[in-house]
């Protein structure tokens, strides 16, 4: 099938299979996974995946031409996006072939949910410093400890797991990545609002939660290489889908605000004026990066100088619309309202603005690294999270 | 729309930055403007040719390779009619005229253009031009003048009767501007002024030759941010100096994407050059000059100082930001073009 007649495909199941609503998730999970086992029985989920594990086996160009289409559309997707999106493609690359064949394809039809388990109440953006521990028996690992920022893991049926496993080595060296069985009574998920007063994500304990050592992901100890495959991931999903969605049900935006602001007022104008000139740079320097990424040039950092500028604008535009409109934006049921208190989630998830700055730095500039002191002490002997 | 450079693009851009490197290094700019660069450049390279269409001798091709060689230019902090003779052809694309279209290809004529409107009694015009950029090394001027006719383009020697040329001490000590006056000197008329166009042009060239400005100010601050020691650690090692300039490089990837667009769209897609063109010089003269700024900062003292080049860029980017009227009015048209 050429790409023109694979689009054509595509679209033509898009007509017929997406949900036609703003909120397709809000019938809950029984809806989402049924249409991820039609999306995936129709060939679109896995699309570049290996044919072997359950995937399609096709390249980047019909993955790209789904997605192009599928744009028109909100598909209920977002519980799967962690397996899709980290996880999985984390198991494709550093899995066992056995892990492989059992994890893969009940991930790409939704049949089990995933879930990410890197981030502690004390590792955060240095998640290398993370204290949960894995201590072997027998067989199998003993699991103890606490993680925190967990999307999706009150529906999920399998997390992925960091955790420390020797402590008498430097922090990088001692930790080991897992699947762990989220079903397990020793789990305990507990929801965690966020400053919206949303809960969209969880703190997890674990209580001698056994992992049998075949749920062991690369080699003891060499979790932090693991790791960094996942956070890949991550931030080439993060910035695949920057820019890319629509701007119409954004309250900041300038298409909103103008219809709710007087726009004869010159300051009004000239505010607006910089809202567009920040969300054209902005957005045409993720068109470019996608046009770069089409032509074989690989954004690498770059990206994160991108998801740095969309927390930056997230924060200033849901600002400057709140300021903009006045008293009635501080109603808690305001859309403003809202948006202000989303806007710094962007700047903390998927890594700080700080570290984002420091990525730039490092990676994109080439400048020298800040020196540290926590590489080569022994973890046990070194000084985490917060600590008089 | 097209936001990446094509191979072509990309030899060109390698083909005049290796000029350059050895033609007219940084140490040379502040010595101003040297004719003989100014003549290889149209000799061995053709570039103010490069917008001329092929019927009158030029290479025919668009903004977006122009953009890439104003990046250039404007990175070396070119002295001399280079940017004016630019403004100029861009201009007679939208009023051809042959002499001076194949003048300009053939590297014959350097010429620059001014927004002044002059008065045109049918032979000769008259009027006082304050600031004409690169009035000095121009051979030829083209101006907007009211006549019988209503408003033309009109072509002056500035070497001819009827004209005295002053030289102005400029901010910008890379490149210079002449108060020119004209006193009945003779003129030739090009044809009716468009209503549009022209300036949107200038606009869009002026801010490829800012990203070549940024570009390099960010390029240089880095480098020295590598090798300079204070408190036993390389600079670019701290954050306070790392963040920064983590800013600045934000702040020139989407100046670079900014001007792309803009060229494609003088190029490619004519209704979308107004905005565009009032995008570019909102945000890339803006950002040029903050990074131009920061990165002289980031210098220290010795940035300060007339030996270091660093005041080069921070000033080249100042009268770059104002030369075609304060921003405002680019943000005003932002407004006026987006119906606020």
């Amino acid at each position: 099938m050429n790409l023109a007649e694979y689009r054509r495909a595509a679209r033509a199941w898009l007509q017929e299979n997406a949900p036609s609503d703003d909120h397709p998730e809000a019938d809950g999970l029984t809806r989402v996974k049924e249409f991820m086992a039609k999306l995936y029985d129709a060939g679109y989920s896995g699309i570049t995946w290996p044919e072997q594990w359950g995937g399609q086996g096709l390249t980047q160009a019909e993955e790209r031409v789904f997605a192009e289409e599928a744009r028109h559309y909100t598909l209920p997707t977002n519980v799967f996006m962690i397996g899709l999106g980290m996880t999985g493609p984390t198991i494709v690359d550093r899995g066992t072939d056995a892990q492989r064949a059992r994890f893969i394809r009940p991930l790409l039809r939704g049949e089990e949910i995933w879930c990410q388990l890197f981030s502690e109440p004390g590792a955060g953006s240095d998640v290398a410093s993370l204290q949960t521990r894995a201590v072997r028996d027998g067989d199998q690992w003993i699991v103890n400890g606490q993680k925190v920022w967990t999307s999706v893991a009150h529906h999920a049926d399998w997390g992925l797991l960091l955790a420390r496993t020797d402590v008498d080595v430097p922090k990088h060296k001692g930790l080991t990545m897992f699947v762990i069985d989220m079903h397990h009574p020793g789990v305990t998920v507990r929801p965690l609002k966020d400053m919206s007063g949303r809960a969209n994500f969880n703190e997890i304990f674990f209580d001698n939660v056994p992992i049998p050592d075949e749920h062991r992901v690369g080699e003891v100890n060499d979790g932090w290489s693991v790791a960094v495959t996942t956070l890949l991931h991550e931030r080439l999903s993060i910035s695949a889908g920057v820019g890319m969605g629509g701007q119409k049900d954004n309250p900041a935006s300038l298409e909103a605000l103008r219809e709710v602001v007087d726009t004869s007022d010159p300051l009004v104008r000239d505010e607006l004026v910089e809202l567009h000139i920040r969300s054209r740079a902005l957005a045409l320097f993720n068109q470019r990066l996608a046009q770069e990424t089409k032509a074989g040039i690989f954004p690498g950092a770059r990206g994160s100088a991108a998801k740095l500028l969309l927390a930056e604008l997230a924060m200033y535009q849901a600002d400057l619309g709140t300021r903009l409109v006045g008293p009635e934006a501080a109603l808690a049921d305001h859309p403003l309202a809202r948006a202000i208190s989303l806007a710094p989630g962007m700047a903390l998830g998927g890594g700080t603005n700080e570290i984002m700055r420091n990525i730039v730095g490092d990676r994109v500039l080439g400048l020298p690294p800040e020196p540290r002191v926590d590489k080569t002490v022994p973890f046990k002997d070194l000084k985490v999270g917060t600590q008089a | 729309m097209k936001l990446v450079l094509s191979q072509e693009q990309q030899e060109l851009r390698a083909a005049v930055r290796g000029y350059l490197s050895t033609a007219s290094p940084l140490s040379k700019a502040r010595q101003g403007y040297d004719p003989q660069v100014y003549t290889r450049l149209n000799g061995e390279l053709g570039l103010p040719g490069l917008v001329v269409p092929e019927e009158y001798g030029g290479s025919g091709a668009g903004m977006a390779e122009l953009a890439v060689v104003l990046e250039e230019t404007g990175a070396a902090l070119l002295p001399g009619p280079f940017l004016a003779t630019a403004f100029t052809a861009l201009a007679l694309t939208q009023v051809p005229d042959k002499e001076l279209l194949s003048g300009i290809a053939e590297g014959r004529i350097a010429a620059t253009i001014d927004g002044a409107e002059l008065t045109h009694d049918g032979a000769a015009v008259s009027g006082v031009l304050p600031r004409t950029l690169s009035g000095m090394e121009a051979d030829v001027l083209v101006v907007p003048a009211h006549g019988a006719d209503g408003l033309v383009m009109t072509a002056v020697e500035l070497a001819g009767p009827g004209v005295t040329r002053t030289p102005l001490e400029t901010l910008d000590l890379t490149r210079g501007q002449a108060l020119v006056t004209l006193d009945a000197a003779p003129a030739r008329v090009l044809g009716p002024a468009p209503e549009s166009g022209i300036l949107d042009r200038l606009r869009v060239a002026l801010a490829a030759e800012q990203l070549g400005v940024m570009r390099a100010a960010l390029d240089a601050i880095v480098a020295y941010a590598k090798v300079r020691v204070a408190f036993g650690r390389y600079i670019g090692s701290y954050q306070g100096v790392k963040h920064k300039l983590a800013d600045m490089h934000c702040k020139l990837e989407q100046a670079e994407s900014i001007v792309r667009y803009a060229a494609w769209a003088t190029d490619e897609s004519p209704a979308d050059l107004p905005e565009a063109a009032a995008l570019a010089q909102a945000y890339v003269g803006r950002a040029c000059f903050e990074v131009a700024r920061d990165h002289l900062l980031l210098h220290g003292g010795i940035g300060y100082t007339w030996e270091h080049d660093a005041h080069l860029f921070y000033k080249r980017a100042k009268a770059n930001e104002v030369l075609l009227g304060p921003p405002r009015i680019h943000r005003a048209r932002l407004a006026q073009l987006l119906e606020l």
